[in-house]
């Protein structure tokens, strides 16, 4: 077994058919040439393992992320075009076969680094059999808001950078000229002084033929071209014109269908299914029964799924069959009590002695906040499609995933398959959010596949998708906080339920002499799943809410508040400027109208918001929302842009509707009537300002959703005086309303 | 047997005719660009047109359109390829994230503006309060649809009577 080290390889090599392909590895030597056969084409070179160009100096960027909408696979392609001096009219993304080799270069290398852990909610889909590939830290994810930041920045430009000086030094070998007398520019290689220029596919095979060099010159901010400048997406022709490929869209020469029905109450397992009506409606071939559901394959989706509501099931429920929702938060709150009783506190993080100070504090002051359990509802339900070759052993998988890599394995492991002898074939996702990074769709559909002699498309119904989701998690914060004669905080308390990822997310950005932070952990049978920027959903509208709170304590205005409390912090200052500057903060609101501001750091991007809401109809309207950003340097201005639009409407809809409830161990909500969403005519102007500080770079996905809850919560608490300490907040009840 | 015309072309297809439009467009047709999104209406994602009115194909019976003119996602561009004006305008506006939902907003947009060709901020948002974005494209599908509009040609007694009409 290989030992990961500090120091990232490059390799390079020639394929078949005269292309070249770079690659930054994790692994020393000349790897490309295994690379090149799941990559290259006819007349296509791996230069590296990152990059290949064809006869027909086509530049094709490869890279392990997948397509949700987050744009990711255009922004990667910039980097890697412009450290490569390509021309940008004729380069293409392609995404990475799911293959340990492919695995995420970047992140294992962070990890090792000490720079970022792997989440824990990804351990399943590594572990089990698959220890050695856990011990490798192999990793092929989009998620966590890392493509651009990790893979981008250390694989796609340093990637890039190598291809240009291979073919650079390939050009002067050729041409028998010094290579510090070329220049290159739009895929194509000079020589001013002899007038002599060449593409850069001409050069590709004698490129091939070197070891890439070990530290390439990287560009500075100065000298990018492409880099910095809004580029329209690869993605999107395909998504105007129906021609799009999704994983629902699969279509196998045989294929049939199947629908499923989870056991209701999660976790719990199948005593007995009558199936006799089922098995007489038309079009059904099969009823496949496992412990923890039954799917039905038929000709046709509908027919399956019709089928399945003919299905009379039992389950063994044990306890988790007679929880309700106040169940769970009443355990909250008697767990939580218990364990500060008891001195039974979890660290999250401690500095000063929080506890002391507060005997020498002239005011202390508690909070208790509260956030229900949600759903991921990605428009598109969850599917996958199976072919399985028993007798060579042999399994093909066409789904979205955030996971490929994971899935591959999962599915190998489900089927008792080697590994690599399971493909996935990566599609569009219809909306990830973190749900389609646990593949347990992929390994039921396989389940099913297994027992078919045909290739078996499975789509879960919305109800299903409501109902067996990996839920963001309900959780209950408590705070108890000191201040001091001018009603600054010198003492933070905070106790909350569960701790997932990111490790630093209840971590306060404000300057505070004494912290401690703790937590429980929930004893429920309702799983964890990723959920859009994971914890700082619930440790950004707890955070937000608990500083206005103390803000209006002190007497003093919200956003100055934050300010003196960021003082040092000139990134963080310039971000929570720059919103309320944008949002002519200080202006007069009219009568029934309020103004809130909130400010989090996630993913490595620091982001402010102000939030303007109409509370004259009875129900909050939101009329615009002001959002400033700074992650470090932004890649493709338009489609950060679209990040932080789309993760304030995320985050919106959750403010505002969002929550899943058990009854008897049961989600009680099913589809978009009871789990409401965000629509056209409640949606705000949103008003992006983003600021290149030229800090490390941070993510883009995430970080925009966050902020806006409590941003909301306290723009109601300005109209309306009445603070709202639970989410969602459409249907409580304000003085003003 | 169910005959359609999807597209400008005839289909037979043998199907219960219960059996929702959406599933015979997508498992009988092949047509895979409109979308099964929450199969009681709710999102309109598979938003198709019937004889020239959007409607959700997930809620609507395939014996319903025996005999009408379906018009879907595949079949709102010219017949030499040219681009609807809103296909045009969701390209130049960077509508599409995960682009699931867009078959189905497109197909309301369209019909939006073949009864509405001037529509005021009312107006979109009533005709689109039906189609569900989990990406939240929102303000760029408006803006989207007004920029379209106007690649529109309007006929002057349109013109007049839908500057006549007064707001909602």
């Amino acid at each position: 077994m290989n030992k990961w080290t500090r120091r990232g390889f490059i390799t390079a090599g020639a394929l078949t058919g005269g292309a070249l392909v770079v690659g930054v590895a994790i692994r020393p030597g000349h790897r490309a040439p295994k690379l090149a056969g799941m990559v290259a084409g006819e007349g296509e070179m791996l230069v590296n393992t990152w990059v290949k160009i064809d006869a027909d100096n086509l530049v094709t960027a490869i890279a392990p992320h997948s397509e949700m909408g987050q744009g990711a696979p255009t922004a990667l392609t910039q980097m890697l075009a412009d450290e490569m001096d390509a021309d940008w009219e004729h380069v293409a993304f392609e995404e990475a076969p799911a293959h340990e080799d492919f695995a995420n270069y970047a992140l294992a290398r962070e990890y090792i680094a000490g720079e970022a852990t792997i989440p824990r909610f990804l351990d399943g889909t590594v572990d089990g059999v698959f220890l050695a590939l856990s011990k490798n830290m192999d990793m092929q994810i989009t998620g966590g808001s890392t493509s651009i930041r990790l893979t981008g920045q250390r694989g796609m430009r340093i990637a890039g950078a190598a291809a240009r000086e291979m073919i650079v030094k390939a050009a002067a070998k050729t041409w028998k000229v010094p290579a510090r007398e070329l220049r290159t520019e739009s895929s194509h290689v000079y020589h001013d002084a002899s007038g002599q220029s060449g593409r850069y596919a001409d050069f590709a095979e004698e490129a091939a033929k070197h070891m890439p060099p070990s530290q390439p010159k990287m560009k500075e901010a100065a000298e990018y071209r492409i880099m910095g400048k809004p580029k329209q997406r690869f993605d999107i022709p395909s998504k105007v014109d129906g021609t799009a490929k999704f994983g629902i869209d699969a279509d196998l020469p045989g294929m049939k269908y199947a629908a499923v029905m989870g056991a209701p109450v999660i976790g719990s397992t199948i005593k007995s299914v009558d199936t006799s009506a089922a098995e007489a409606m038309p079009g059904v071939i099969k009823i496949v029964q496992k412990d923890h559901f039954v799917a039905v394959v038929a000709d046709g989706y509908w027919q399956a799924q019709q089928a399945i509501y003919a299905l009379d099931a039992t389950f063994d429920e044990g306890e988790a069959g007679t929880l309700n929702q106040e169940g769970v938060y009443d355990r909250f709150r008697t767990m939580m009590s218990e364990a500060v009783e008891a001195g039974k506190e979890k660290k999250d993080i401690a500095h000063g002695n929080a506890r002391k100070a507060f005997k020498d504090s002239g005011h202390t002051v508690e909070f208790g906040y509260e956030v229900p359990f949600l759903a991921h509802a990605a428009m598109e339900p969850l599917n996958a499609t199976v072919s399985i070759d028993r007798e060579a052993g042999t399994a093909e998988v066409w789904t979205g995933s955030q996971n490929p890599l994971g899935t591959r394995n999962t599915v190998a492991e489900a089927l008792g398959f080697k590994e690599g002898n399971v493909t996935v074939h990566n599609q569009f996702l219809g909306g990830g959010f973190g749900r389609r990074a646990t593949p347990d769709y992929p390994v039921m559909a396989a389940e099913i596949a297994a027992e078919c002699d045909f290739p078996v498309k499975m789509i879960w119904s919305r109800e299903e998708d409501t109902q067996q989701d990996w839920y963001r998690l309900a959780s209950i914060s408590r705070f108890k906080i000191g201040l001091d004669d001018d009603g600054m905080p010198v003492s933070w308390d905070q106790q909350y339920v569960d701790k997932h990822d990111p490790p630093e997310a209840a971590h306060p950005i404000y300057n505070l002499p004494n912290v401690f932070v703790h937590y429980i952990e929930s004893d429920h049978h309702m799983r964890f799943g990723a959920w859009r920027s994971v914890d700082h959903t619930q440790h950004g509208f707890y955070i937000e809410s608990a500083v206005d709170e103390l803000a209006d304590t002190a007497g003093k205005d919200p956003y100055e508040y934050r300010r003196a409390l960021l003082a040092g912090k000139p990134r963080h200052i310039a971000v929570l400027d720059a919103a309320a500057k944008a949002a002519g903060w200080g202006k007069t609101m009219p009568e029934g109208q309020g103004i809130g501001i909130s400010i989090v750091e996630s993913f490595g991007t620091i982001c402010a918001q102000v939030v303007e809401v109409d509370m004259t109809g009875g129900m909050p309207r939101v009329t615009n929302v002001y959002v400033a950003a700074d992650p470090g340097f932004v890649i493709n201005p338009d489609g950060f842009t679209a990040q932080m639009e789309s993760g304030v409407i995320y985050g919106l809809t959750a403010a505002l509707y969002g929550e899943i409830t058990i009854d008897q161990g049961r989600v009680v909500q099913s589809n978009f009537h009871d789990y409401e969403i965000v629509r056209m005519d409640e949606a705000p102007e949103i008003h992006v300002t983003l600021i290149n500080s030229g800090a490390r770079l941070g993510g883009g996905g995430e970080p925009g959703t966050p902020p806006i809850a409590p941003a909301l919560a306290n723009a109601i608490f300005n109209a309306t005086g009445t603070r709202l300490r639970s989410l969602p907040l459409a249907y409580q009840d304000t003085d003003v309303a | 047997m169910v005959a359609l015309i999807v597209n400008g072309k005839r289909e037979d297809i043998s199907v219960d005719p219960n059996q929702p439009l959406l599933w015979a467009l997508r498992e009988n047709l092949k047509l895979t660009g409109t979308k099964f999104g929450c199969g009681i209406a709710q999102c309109g994602a598979c938003t198709v047109h019937v004889d020239g009115v959007p409607v959700r194909s997930c809620s609507t019976p395939v014996g319903f359109a025996d005999g009408k003119q379906i018009t879907t996602i595949e079949g709102i561009a010219s017949a030499d390829g040219t681009l609807h004006a809103l296909q045009q305008a969701w390209i130049d506006n960077q509508v599409p994230q995960c682009g699931y939902c867009q078959s189905g907003q497109i197909m309301s947009a369209v019909a939006l503006l073949e009864t509405t060709p001037r529509p005021t901020d009312d107006d979109i948002d009533t005709a689109m309060r039906g189609n569900i974005c989990r990406c939240g494209m929102y303000t760029r599908i408006r803006k989207a649809i007004k920029e379209a509009a106007l690649t529109i040609p309007v006929l002057a007694p349109e013109t007049t009577e839908a500057e006549g009409q007064p707001d909602e």
